[in-house]
């Protein structure tokens, strides 16, 4: 046996690690944690999208017994509002989230008051007492309209997006024509199937806080509650359980996480939240909603020489933790896979009485994605050249690689680390079989059937550093535990951890165990985001079990008087190298002889573990590309997805498996995001989708079978196994692609301007054509 | 039980059985999905008390102690699950439903399936793993 023959985990679709737990309804999701003793929190939102908080009475809420306590703004005045986690901008600070509202309420389901009882079905009738006037005032529900007062002069135009470069003007004065278009988004989210909730706990005799139902960043949220109740990190702990689905939405710190751990802090007893599905409609993260104006500036063959792009970011009520993160990544993506000589971009981020937004699921880049496959498609319109043609002539080359954009976003420059683009695309159309089907599209058209086919690429972001930390500790039962500052967001992240350490230590896979979301089990951390855990944990990981592997075997050639180099580790076992018999060792054994009094210890530390960092400063940018064939109903507009594939470049896969199945689940939430979900407003500012009556998500049968081509052609340069994170690049480009297919299937190149695209819009168009 | 006490909820919070989630409470996600006397049943929208001296079978009886049961298997092997909430609905509602109807043909399945939300894994590693399991439920 050698090392290099040695069967690799990575890059095996090996069954999870997590499903055990979960299929036998064994997960512990935050309403499956109780303490004894606790207390329910029931949140008083809003009623109206804007209006001065006259009074909040809760005296007849607590009058009713068994109602503990209750709190409006008075009673939490001295707590700061909610700070940001990434994409800071100073002069977002002052449009930062209370955690209960001021003076004002700027959406419905703003936190106005909360109170604490019993029993959950007592506290929300005790919700239902506190009285609260509210004097109404005129709501702003477009982004891209008039701009409005915050308070104090504040206006509700927060900050400006301006990215660019080259020479954007001279290339529209020499330009052969310009395509201009304009171009929206709709406002929709995550919606993970586990609504949110937090269990706070204080420990008295310890003088420890801890809050139960983290995820997604609990060591950011941690730090950030020790700091608001002026506490130390070393006395606040975050614990992340099973988390249903994140999807950016989930984890990042709301008033309510600080709420259940303030009063943790007051009352002296656990308090339990839990959000019910219409608040969370309301009041968790929105996402998405953007409008558009861009204009390219072509020659006559198609090229651009130049994109001139401003856009309207609709933010809802309140700047929240990701501060300018979504407007940002949308600038700062919009070029996409082509070569785009000059680019410019302003975008104006704008309050609304809506609900706050946050990140989700290639945020910034679903809607930049839209916006310049649109783009392109018009551009082929206009010199009479395919979607396909137009895309290959604008295609950065593999011999430009790696490409500077001169733009940066997440702290980062932007550099395209690695990416064969017209062969993915090649890929993709070889996979779907791109001539034969525009054979049938032709000949189920003259049958009169309304059917079409679209394409779209896009460069996604993965691996956000700027670190993680992971330190790998084998006990002398043998069991191998993997310590990390990663989260779980039920995307399998001990199963490629466990891959990975696995194979790089020479364990068993089921040996293998994986901490996160753990804030008490290693110092900092950064979670699960931006598709980093794959990328950043998994290198993290990769190095400590090679520095274990090198401590394990030369403590067992010391044992086994051999050198280390005739040694190897199979399955947790010691081997020689040289097929020799005799005695042999098992990691465990190796852990026992390196105990605290071990024989070899020495003037070393015991144990047998090991630590590593792995630190970057830039991005990987895996790429992709979909197709969507679509078929019409022509009586009422209905919109199938008839096929769906998506090629995507990952540099390596840990696990096909699971990558697969973060693709289709990505395009799963894109199809919604393209053709059904939609969070609408009447012209109150009163939110009409607050039920998954009026909220609606795929269900199995508006999900095709979405063919997927994992592809590892361009490795990244930025870490030794190559990764690139696979999470978002399912959704990137649904909107895009069907948006291109439903042209085709109209024959109406441009005709889709807005997401979602609703029966009633084809139904519209197909009036029109008449 | 306090008679407005959903099913659901007496099924957590008095039986601690956990494993049974709630994702809306208004009947749409399936999320809740126990079997009352053989019948996938949404057991957000049923009240405790109307469950008296029926038969309920949750999640946690699928398996016979080690041994999963074959559509908790075929879950695992076709990927059929991410984040886990809203598995246990999906596994109750599959196996109500193929034991009642052992032939159901693949495309009332998905219509029976597309009953539940999922929000992780786009349904079709789903649908696969029903169908496994239909296969090996009906030569047992």
């Amino acid at each position: 046996v050698t090392a290099a023959a040695k069967p690799g985990l990575v890059g095996q679709s090996v069954t999870r690690k997590e499903d055990g737990p979960l299929l036998r309804g064994q997960g512990k999701f935050a309403a499956d944690i109780n303490f004894p003793n606790q207390l329910y929190m029931r949140v008083v939102r809003s009623n109206y999208a804007h209006g001065n908080i006259v009074s909040v009475d809760l005296a007849p809420a607590l009058a009713i017994p068994g109602v503990v306590a209750a709190w409006s703004f008075a009673d939490v005045s001295e707590i700061p509002p909610i700070d940001f986690r990434l994409t800071r901008l100073e002069q977002l600070a002052a449009y930062r989230q209370t955690i209960l509202a001021k003076d004002k309420v700027r959406y419905v389901g703003d936190p106005v008051a909360v109170v604490f009882a019993e029993d959950p079905y007592l506290a929300e009738d005790a919700a239902e007492h506190v009285e609260v006037e509210i004097e109404e005032l005129p709501v702003i529900l477009q982004a891209d309209g008039e701009v409005g007062e915050f308070r104090d002069g504040l206006p509700t135009e927060t900050a400006l997006i301006e990215k660019g470069y080259g020479d954007v003007d001279g290339a529209f004065a020499k330009a052969h024509a310009v395509v201009s278009l304009s171009l929206s988004i709709g406002r929709h989210s995550g919606v993970p199937l586990e609504t949110r909730g937090a269990i706070g706990r204080y420990i008295a005799e310890t003088d420890m806080l801890e809050m139960y139902g983290a995820a997604k960043v609990p060591h950011w949220n941690r730090d950030q509650l020790a700091k608001m109740f002026g506490r130390t990190a070393a006395n606040t702990n975050l614990f992340e359980g099973h988390v249903g689905g994140g999807f950016g939405i989930r984890g990042e710190m709301y008033p309510e996480d600080v709420l259940v751990c303030l009063a943790a802090l007051r009352l002296g007893r656990p308090v339990k939240w839990i959000e019910d599905r219409r608040e969370h409609l309301i009041a968790a993260n929105h996402s998405r909603q953007q409008t558009h104006h861009i204009r390219a500036a072509i020659d006559r063959d198609g090229n651009i020489l130049a994109i001139d792009n401003e856009f309207f970011h609709d933010q809802g009520g309140y700047m929240r933790t990701h501060a300018a993160t979504v407007p940002d990544l949308a600038a700062a993506m919009l070029p996409g896979p082509y070569r785009i000589p000059a680019y410019r971009v302003l975008g104006h981020i704008r309050l609304t009485n809506k609900t706050p937004g946050g990140t989700y699921r290639a945020p910034g880049r679903y809607e930049s994605t839209f916006v310049r496959e649109r783009l392109l498609d018009a551009v082929a319109a206009k010199v009479g050249i395919s979607g396909v043609e137009v895309r290959r002539r604008n295609l950065i080359a593999t011999s430009e690689m790696p490409v500077t954009r001169a733009l940066e976003t997440l702290g980062t420059d932007i550099v395209l680390d690695s990416g064969d683009y017209p062969k993915l695309l090649d890929k993709a159309l070889n996979g779907i079989g791109w001539d034969d089907l525009q054979t049938q599209i032709t000949s189920r058209r003259k049958a009169g059937e309304l059917v079409g086919s679209g394409v779209a690429m896009f460069v996604e972001k993965s691996g956000l550093g700027p670190f993680d930390d992971v330190r790998i500790n084998v006990g002398t039962d043998g069991l191998v535990e993997v310590v990390t500052g990663a989260a779980s967001v039920g995307q399998g992240v001990e199963t490629v951890i466990a891959q990975i350490c696995a194979e790089k230590l020479g364990a068993s896979y089921d040996n293998v165990s994986v901490i996160h979301g753990q804030t008490n089990r290693i110092a900092r951390g950064l979670g699960a985001f931006a598709s980093r855990v794959s990328v950043m944990t998994g290198e993290a990981t990769r190095q400590a079990a090679l520095k274990l592997r090198d401590k394990a075997l030369a403590a067992a050639a010391e044992l086994m008087q051999l050198t280390a180099d005739q040694l190897d580790i199979v399955d947790g076992e010691i081997v020689r190298l040289d097929g020799g018999t005799g005695p042999s060792m098992t990691l465990g054994e190796i852990a026992k002889a390196l105990e605290p009094g071990g024989n070899l210890v020495g003037d070393s530390e015991p144990g047998l573990f090991a630590e590593a960092s792995f630190e970057s400063k830039h991005m990987t940018y895996p790429y992709g590309v979909h197709v969507a064939v679509v078929s019409l109903a022509r009586d009422t507009g209905g919109i199938s997805v008839e096929r769906y594939l998506v090629a995507y470049d990952i540099g390596k896969a840990i696990n096909p498996m699971l990558v697969d199945g973060q693709i289709v689940g990505g395009v799963a939430q894109g199809i919604g995001g393209a053709l059904y979900e939609e969070f609408t407003y009447d012209d109150r500012g009163e939110p009409l989708a607050v039920t998954f009556a009026d909220y609606l998500m795929p269900t199995a049968r508006e999900v095709p079978d979405v063919e997927v081509i994992i592809s590892e052609d361009a490795p990244s340069p930025l870490n030794p196994m190559g990764l690139k994170g696979a999470g978002e690049g399912g959704t990137n480009a649904v909107g895009a692609a069907i948006a291109a297919a439903i042209d085709d299937a109209l024959g109406q190149p441009g005709a889709i301007t807005q997401l979602p695209v609703s029966p009633q819009r084809v139904k519209a168009l197909l009036n029109a054509k008449v | 039980v306090e008679s407005r006490r959903t099913l659901a909820d007496a099924i957590r919070e008095d039986c601690g059985q956990t494993g049974t989630h709630i994702g809306c409470e208004h009947g749409v996600c399936g999320a809740c999905t126990v079997l009352v006397n053989g019948e996938p049943v949404r057991s957000c929208l049923m009240f405790a008390q109307q469950a008296d001296g029926k038969q309920i079978r949750t999640v946690e009886g699928l398996a016979d102690g080690d041994e999963m049961h074959p559509m908790q298997r075929a879950f695992m092997e076709n990927h059929g699950l991410q984040c886990g909430f809203c598995t246990p609905g999906f596994l109750m509602l599959a196996v109500g439903v193929l034991e009642r109807e052992p032939d159901i043909s693949d495309h009332d399945l998905v219509d029976v399936l597309s009953s539940n939300l999922c929000r992780c894994t786009g349904y079709q590693n789903i649908i696969k793993a029903v169908r496994a399991a239909a296969v090996e439920m009906r030569q047992s």
